[in-house]
C-alpha cells in the first residue's frame, strides 16, 4: 500500500514537466493551429539556460527559484523572436509545411545548443532546501518531487484564473473556437497569436527549467519531450487544458508503475493507452471532434498525366544516366549513387502517401527501418543469404505499416502526423531498448551482400534495378483505378465517403503499400551500409525524407526522385565540410517552406510557364 | 445628398476557384435600413463577408464612408464601424454569455461607447437572467440575440444582418424585427439580409434584389414588394 502511494507521487512529479509542455503545445495549438515541434526545443532551452543561471547565481534557494524563473522568462522571448519572424509567415501554408518549419527550428537550435553548451551532458546541482527527503509511510520521497507537483497545480490554477477572468484568456479560448469571428469582432489577431505563443513557450522553458535538478542536461531533451508530449495531446485532446493534464498524469503513472510492473513494456503500454484511446475517442479524452476532420480541399490539385513530353524525357534519361553513371565515376561516387537509388524510393514512397493520399506522415522512417531490421535480423539470426533477407525487407515494412496505419489511417491532418511519428518514436526505442534482440545501440553489424553481389557496382546495379521497378509500380498504382479513388479520398473525404469508397480502406492499403516499399529500400540500405543501428528508424530520417519530397516539390512525380538527388549531394558535400550541417539543413527546410514551397520542381514550371 | 455609409462597386468575389459574385453594385444609406433579397445561394452572404473582408475579394472596392478598405483584414474592417452578425449565429459556445460579450468589447470609431452590457441585458431581456451559462446551451433565438448583441458590444456605426429571421419562431422573429427597428432609431445603419420578403417589408425602407451574384435591382422595398415580376422570378414567397 504504502508502496503504491510513493510510486503514484513519482509518477506525478514526472507529470509534473510533462504538463507544463503539453499544455503549451496545446495552447499554441488551439489558437494558431500550428503543433509546434519546436516546443521540446524550447523546453530543452530552458533547461540548458536554467543551468547556467544556476552556476551563476543559484546557491541558495530563493537564488535557484529566480535562475529557474528567468530560464522560463528568456524562453518566451525566443518565442516571441520564432512567433514575430517565422510562425507569422506560415500560418496559411498547409499543415504539413508548418510542422517541417517548425522542425526546422528544431535542428537549429540543436546545433546553437551544442554549440554554445557543447555536446556532454550537464549536470545540475540539487536545488539548495529541497535536496533532501521527506519520509511518507515509511518511504523516503525527494522534496523535490512534491515541490514539482505543487508547481504544476500552481500553473494550473493560474491557467485557470487566465483562462477564466482576463480578457486575454476569454479572447484566446474564444479563437480557439472560432478565429474567423473573433477577427470580425474587430480584434487584431496578431497579438492574440503572439502572446499564445510568448505563454506556450514560458511554460515549456519552465517545464525545462524544472528538471534540471532531477535528471541531466542533455541534446536528446528536445524530441524526447515533445513525442511525449505528442502522446499526451493526442490522448487528452488537441486545445484542451484539462485533457493536458489528465493525460500527463494518466501516461506519467503508467509509467511510473509500468516500470516496477512490466519493466519490459512500458512501450507496449503507451502505444495500447493510445491506441484504445483513439479507437473509441478519435479527438481524444476532452478534444472537440472538428480537429480531427481534416477540411475538404477546396481546390485539387490539377489532374496528374502520365508521361508525356518533358516528363518523359526526364524519366528516360534519368534511367540512361543511372545505368551509365558507374562506368564513369570511381568507387566512393558509386556508393552515393547507390545511397541515392535507395533514398528516391524512400522518398517516392513517402510521396506516394503524402500527394497522392494526402497523408500526412512523420513517422515514414519506421517502415523504412523496419525493412532494414528486417533483413539485418534475417541475417544475423536466421543466417539467411542476402536475396532471401531483401525479401524480408519488404514484408516487415508492410507488417509495421498494417498494424500502426490501422490506427493511423482513422485520423487527418495534424493528429495523424503526430501518430505517425509517435508510432514510428516507439518502435524506435523498442529496436533500442530490446537489446536482446535487437543488440540496442550497438546495432547490428555484418550485413553484406552475397559474394556475386560484392562488388559495388554490381550491388549498385542491383539496387538501382529494384528501386526504379518498385518506384515504377508506385507510380503505376498512381495512374490505376486505386490511385484515381485514393485521390479522390484526399480531395474530398466527405463526397468519397458519399459516393460508397471506403476512404478508410483505401487508405489503409496505400499506407501498407508505402510501408512496404520503404521496407525494400531499408533492406537495401542495410546491406549498403553492412549494419543496421536505431537511427534508421528515427524521427530525423523521416524527416530527411519529408525534405527530399519538398525539395523535389510534392506536385511530382518527379519531385521526390529529383529531391533525393540533390538532398544527398548536398549532405554529402555539406557533412565533409562543416559539422553543422544541422543548421544548414534546419536554414534549407525553412527557407524551402518559406520561399519556394513547390520545391526544385515547381521552380522548373514556373520557368516553363514564363519561356512558354 | 450625403455619401452612403458602405458602398460597394464591382465586387467579384471567389471561393478557391469558384466565382460566387460577378460585380455586385451596392450602396447602403446612412442612418436606413437596407435589405438584400435573394434565394438561397443568390450570393447574399456572399455579399456581406466580403464588405467585412471575410472572402477573397479579386475585383472591385469596398467603402466604409468615404475610406476604402477593400483587401483589408476583417479586423480593420470592424475598427471602421462595420459591425457583422454572421447567418449561422457562430456563438462561442464554449463561453458564458458574458464572455461573448467581453469577446466583442470595443470602443466605437469617435471614442463613442453607445452600448454597454447593461444596456445589452435591457434591450434582450433574455439574455440578462442567464449570464453565467454557456452560449452552447442557448436555444436558437437566444443565440440569435446574443450574436447582435456581441456585435453591438464593438460600438458599430454599420450593422451587417445575415438572415437573422432564419429557422427561428414566428414570436422570436417579430422580437429581432423590434430590436433592428430600435436600431435604426438609435441612428445605426443597418444592411440585413432575407429570403423572407414578409420580414424584410416590416424593418426596411430599401431593398436590392441579388440572382446568381449579380444586383439585379435596387429601390424603395414597397416597389420592389410591389412588382411581381420581381418577386414571382427571384424571390421566395
Ligand atoms: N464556403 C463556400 N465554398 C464554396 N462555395 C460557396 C461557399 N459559400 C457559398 N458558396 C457558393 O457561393 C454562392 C453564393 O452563396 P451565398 O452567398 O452563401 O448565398 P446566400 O447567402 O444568398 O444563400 C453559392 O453558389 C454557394 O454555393
Ligand atoms: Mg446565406
Amino acid at each position: 500500500m504504502s508502496f503504491i502511494v510513493v510510486q503514484a507521487i513519482t509518477g506525478l512529479a514526472s507529470a509534473a514537466s510533462l504538463f507544463l509542455i503539453a499544455v503549451g503545445l496545446s495552447i499554441v495549438f488551439g489558437v494558431t493551429r500550428v503543433v509546434n515541434f519546436a516546443h521540446g526545443s524550447l523546453y530543452m532551452l530552458g533547461a540548458y539556460l536554467a543551468f547556467s543561471f544556476v552556476a551563476a547565481f543559484g546557491d541558495s534557494f530563493f537564488g535557484y527559484l529566480a535562475a529557474m524563473l528567468l530560464a522560463a522568462i528568456v524562453v518566451g522571448g525566443v518565442g516571441a523572436v520564432m512567433e514575430t519572424s517565422l510562425l507569422r509567415r506560415i500560418y496559411r501554408a498547409p499543415e504539413l509545411f508548418q510542422l517541417l518549419a517548425t522542425f526546422g527550428v528544431v535542428l537549429v537550435i540543436q546545433d546553437l545548443t551544442r554549440l554554445i553548451w557543447g555536446a556532454d551532458d550537464r549536470f545540475a546541482p540539487r536545488m539548495p532546501g529541497l535536496d533532501g527527503s521527506i519520509n511518507i509511510l515509511g518511504h523516503a520521497v525527494p522534496q523535490y518531487d512534491l515541490f514539482l507537483i505543487s508547481v504544476a497545480f500552481v500553473v494550473l490554477g493560474g491557467l485557470w484564473l487566465l483562462f477564466r477572468h482576463t480578457r486575454f484568456g476569454v479572447l484566446v479560448r474564444a479563437a480557439t473556437e472560432d478565429r474567423e469571428m473573433v477577427a470580425a469582432l474587430g480584434v487584431d489577431q496578431r497579438w492574440l497569436f503572439t502572446g499564445a505563443f510568448i505563454l506556450g513557450a514560458t511554460l515549456a522553458g519552465l517545464g525545462g527549467a524544472l528538471q534540471i535538478p532531477r535528471q541531466a542536461v542533455g541534446l536528446s531533451m528536445d524530441l524526447n519531450i515533445i513525442v511525449d508530449a505528442f502522446v499526451v495531446v493526442v490522448v487528452g485532446g488537441m486545445g484542451s487544458i484539462i485533457g493536458a493534464f489528465v493525460a500527463a498524469v494518466l501516461i506519467s503513472e503508467l509509467l511510473a508503475f509500468g516500470v516496477v510492473i512490466f519493466p519490459q513494456i512500458t512501450l507496449v503500454l503507451i502505444f495500447l493507452v493510445m491506441a484504445v484511446t483513439l479507437v473509441l475517442k478519435p479527438s481524444g479524452l476532452f478534444g472537440r471532434p472538428e480537429f480531427t476532420t481534416a477540411e475538404d480541399r477546396r481546390n485539387p490539385d490539377p489532374p496528374l498525366r502520365a508521361g508525356q513530353g518533358l516528363s518523359r524525357i526526364f524519366w528516360w534519361s534519368l534511367l540512361v544516366i543511372g545505368l551509365a553513371a558507374p562506368l564513369a565515376v570511381g568507387d566512393f561516387a558509386v556508393i552515393v549513387l547507390t545511397e541515392i537509388a535507395i533514398l528516391a524510393l524512400f522518398a517516392a514512397s513517402l510521396h506516394f502517401l503524402l500527394w497522392g493520399g494526402g497523408l500526412i506522415t512523420f513517422g515514414h522512417a519506421a517502415y523504412f527501418g523496419l525493412g532494414a531490421y528486417g533483413s539485418g535480423l534475417a541475417v544475423f539470426h536466421l543466417s539467411m543469404g542476402m536475396a532471401p533477407a531483401l525479401l524480408m525487407a519488404p514484408l516487415a515494412g508492410a507488417a509495421g505499416a498494417l498494424l500502426f496505419g490501422w490506427f493511423c489511417v482513422r485520423l487527418s491532418g495534424i493528429y495523424m502526423a503526430m501518430l505517425t511519428l509517435a508510432f514510428a518514436q516507439i518502435a524506435w526505442s523498442a529496436t533500442f531498448q530490446w537489446v536482446n534482440f535487437t543488440g540496442g545501440d550497438n546495432g547490428i553489424l555484418g550485413i553484406w551482400p552475397s559474394a556475386w553481389a560484392s562488388d559495388p557496382v554490381v550491388f549498385y546495379y542491383l539496387a538501382f534495378g529494384v528501386c526504379a521497378a518498385v518506384i515504377w509500380g508506385l507510380r503505376h498504382a498512381i495512374f490505376s483505378p486505386f490511385g484515381y479513388t485514393l485521390r479522390a479520398t484526399r480531395d474530398s473525404s466527405l463526397r468519397s465517403a458519399a459516393i460508397g469508397v471506403d476512404v478508410t480502406r483505401h487508405r489503409w492499403l496505400a499506407f501498407t503499400l508505402a510501408g512496404a516499399a520503404a521496407g525494400v529500400a531499408g533492406g537495401f540500405f542495410a546491406f549498403a551500409k553492412g549494419s543496421v543501428f536505431p537511427d534508421v528508424l528515427f524521427v530525423s530520417t523521416s524527416v530527411d525524407g519529408l525534405v527530399m519530397v519538398l525539395l523535389g516539390g510534392m506536385q511530382s512525380l518527379a519531385g521526390p526522385i529529383l529531391g533525393a538527388i540533390v538532398f544527398t549531394e548536398i549532405e554529402t558535400e555539406l557533412t565533409r565540410l562543416t559539422d553543422l550541417w544541422q543548421l544548414f539543413l534546419g536554414l534549407l527546410i525553412i527557407g524551402l517552406v518559406v520561399v519556394l514551397p513547390h520545391g526544385l520542381a515547381g521552380l522548373s514550371a514556373l520557368i516553363r510557364r514564363r519561356s512558354s | 445628398m450625403i455619401a452612403p455609409a458602405l458602398r460597394l462597386t464591382g465586387i467579384e468575389a471567389f471561393y478557391g476557384t469558384a466565382q460566387a459574385l460577378f460585380g455586385v453594385d451596392l450602396e447602403v444609406p446612412a442612418g436606413a435600413v437596407t435589405v438584400l433579397l435573394g434565394r438561397n445561394g443568390a450570393g447574399k452572404s456572399t455579399t456581406l463577408k466580403a464588405a467585412m473582408g471575410l472572402v477573397d475579394v479579386r475585383a472591385g472596392r469596398v467603402f466604409v464612408g468615404t475610406r476604402d478598405v477593400t483587401g483589408a483584414p476583417a479586423y480593420k474592417v470592424a475598427r471602421t464601424g462595420l459591425g457583422y452578425v454572421p447567418e449561422t449565429r457562430r456563438v462561442f459556445g464554449g463561453l458564458s454569455v458574458e464572455e461573448n460579450l467581453v469577446v466583442g468589447e470595443r470602443v466605437g470609431v469617435a471614442g463613442t461607447v453607445a452600448w454597454t452590457r447593461e444596456r445589452l441585458f435591457d434591450l434582450f431581456p433574455p439574455l440578462a437572467g442567464m449570464r453565467e451559462r454557456l452560449a452552447g446551451q442557448l436555444s436558437g433565438g437566444e443565440q440569435q440575440m446574443l450574436t447582435i448583441a456581441r456585435t453591438l458590444m464593438g460600438n458599430p456605426q454599420i450593422i451587417l444582418l445575415d438572415e437573422p429571421s432564419e429557422g427561428l419562431a414566428p414570436v422570436i422573429v417579430q422580437q429581432i424585427a423590434a430590436t433592428i427597428r430600435t436600431l435604426a432609431a438609435e441612428g445605426l445603419t443597418v444592411l440585413l439580409s432575407e429570403q423572407n420578403v414578409r420580414f424584410a417589408m416590416h424593418v426596411a425602407s430599401r431593398a436590392a434584389v441579388i440572382e446568381r451574384g449579380r444586383i439585379l435591382v435596387e429601390g424603395p422595398i414597397a416597389d420592389i414588394a410591389a412588382d411581381e415580376g420581381v418577386r414571382e422570378a427571384y424571390l421566395t414567397p
